[in-house]
């Protein structure tokens, strides 16, 4: 092999690299944050939202877990231009990769505070709690534990989905490499390229996932 | 005498089973009341209505001279707001069977949760109650435990003090020792009759028919939804008129 090209050839295209990194990041890290978001509002509903709530929120979380990413990308880009409604590609993809990333945490959410005992909700009422107030101190930080490794699972799953969004022309770090590559035909060491990146794009996430992990766990914390 | 709790002509139904089929009590301030009955005659239900864990159809609840749960809007019976709700709720203080104690919370921060976002109290005020009320209990050495590492006993003891941290016009207590070990049984009575001494009201739903003896000035019997007999418990025990209770207290160890 000829590694000297190859060093040769990252360097000279590192800024495309770092861009193409830099796309990934920016729109896996966008699409988790909104998906978790929109997602902690479906499980919510679907869990214990009155019927009007619930059935839609059940409905949205069979609907589009059930659909691959590649068909959702290709959906809302050409159907939001469709309707007129003006979003780039890398709108669009943020916004397909926000919907199935919310469908995942919804029904994660779900599993995770269906888990938990009925008497907990009673604990809270009993003490005069209304439900927002048995939400946030009471079911939520349980659910968070037995949701925290499928979230993180999740997560990765939405770095990886990033890659379909070369197919709507948005240039993360597979559109880019692919490009690189019809430049000096590299195939496998940009390929191997890409894939360490991915790695430690994922493996990043993953260790930032095992730290909430442990600080949850962690002994109750000692006052005054 | 102030009536704490009245329960006027009380009804619940689940689904076609009425399953309390009209109710009168009255608690007054400072009594124990205990109410005794096979499973299925409607004691726990009748328990958790006073604190509106459960919903019921007719008849009326007053919690301090309070009618709680539902208000007459333009003639018609409706429930009231949550929060409301959960005000007059805060009013009572419940003891579970399961304990129900909050597992990601220190002992200490399972009895400030409801003093400092019920009660309104600075987390410094509340911490100082809740390690009055621990201390109270005996569990002060372990506020900074979690639930997992108490035992049986030990927990029902840290909930007793989140309940009754919340200063409630009256205690209800559902089954409290049921699901205790044998030898754990004994510091949780130890721990409501001493609270008992001290003037505070108590409506204990109980299968400890020794204890309910001991300790209450009031004995309930219920048996089918409704109220079969009810008495002091000297006079309750030792000369019950009915045959149901005759026959309950005969298959009860006392």
């Amino acid at each position: 092999m000829q590694w000297d090209y190859f060093f040769d050839q990252v360097l000279s295209h590192r800024d495309a690299l770092l861009q193409g990194t830099a796309v990934t990041i920016g729109v896996s890290l966008s699409a988790i944050v909104a998906g978790t978001l929109l997602g902690i509002a479906i499980g919510v509903a679907v869990t214990y939202g009155i019927k009007p709530l619930r059935w839609p929120a059940r409905a949205y979380i069979d609907i589009i877990r059930g659909t691959p990413v590649l068909v959702l990308v290709l959906a809302t880009f050409y159907i939001s231009s469709a309707v007129g409604l003006d979003l780039g590609a890398f709108q669009a993809g943020v916004l397909a990769l926000t919907l199935f990333c919310a469908s995942h945490v919804g029904e994660i959410l779900r599993g995770a505070l269906q888990a938990l005992p009925r008497g907990q909700i009673e604990a809270g009422r009993a003490i005069g709690l209304t439900f927002g107030g048995i939400f946030r101190h009471i079911l939520f930080p349980q659910a968070l534990r037995y949701a925290l490794p499928t979230w993180i699972t999740a997560a990765v799953e939405m770095v990886k989905a990033s890659t379909l969004l070369s197919v709507i022309g948005v240039a993360e770090l597979l559109l880019t490499t692919q490009q690189i590559i019809s430049n000096n035909f590299l195939n496998m060491q940009f390929y191997l390229l890409a894939g360490l990146i991915y790695f430690l794009i994922d493996f990043a996430i993953e260790q930032v996932g095992r730290y909430v992990g442990r600080r949850l766990d962690r002994p109750a914390r000692r006052t005054t | 005498m102030t009536p704490i709790v009245e329960v006027r002509a009380l009804h619940k139904r689940f689904g076609e089973l009425e399953v309390l089929k009209g109710i009168d009590l009255v608690v007054n301030e400072g009594e124990v009341v205990s109410i005794i009955g096979s499973s299925g005659s409607g004691k726990t239900t009748l328990l958790r209505c006073l604190n509106l864990l459960e919903e019921f159809h007719q008849g009326e609840v007053r919690i301090g001279g309070e009618s709680i749960g539902y208000r007459q809007r333009n003639g018609q019976r409706v429930r009231a707001s949550e929060r409301e709700i959960a005000g007059q709720r805060a009013m009572t203080g419940m003891v579970f069977q399961a304990f129900n104690l909050f597992p990601h919370m220190s002992a200490l921060d399972n009895v400030t949760l409801g003093l400092t976002r019920v009660r309104g109290m600075s987390r410094r005020q509340a911490v100082e109650l809740a390690d009055h009320w621990l201390e109270r209990v005996g569990m002060r050495e372990r506020r900074d435990h979690r639930p997992a590492q108490l035992s049986g006993g030990q927990q029902q003891r840290v909930a007793i003090a989140r309940a009754i941290a919340m200063n409630p016009r009256v205690m209800l207590f559902d089954e409290a020792t049921s699901a205790l070990d044998p030898e754990r049984v004994g510091e949780v009575l130890e721990t409501i009759r001493s609270l008992a001494q001290e003037g505070m009201t108590m409506v204990l739903v109980t299968h400890e028919m020794r204890f309910a003896r001991d300790v209450s000035d009031k004995v309930v019997f219920m048996d089918g939804g409704r109220i079969a007999e009810q008495g002091p418990p000297a006079t309750l025990f030792s000369t019950p008129e009915s045959a149901r209770l005759q026959a309950f207290l005969k298959t009860s160890s006392l």
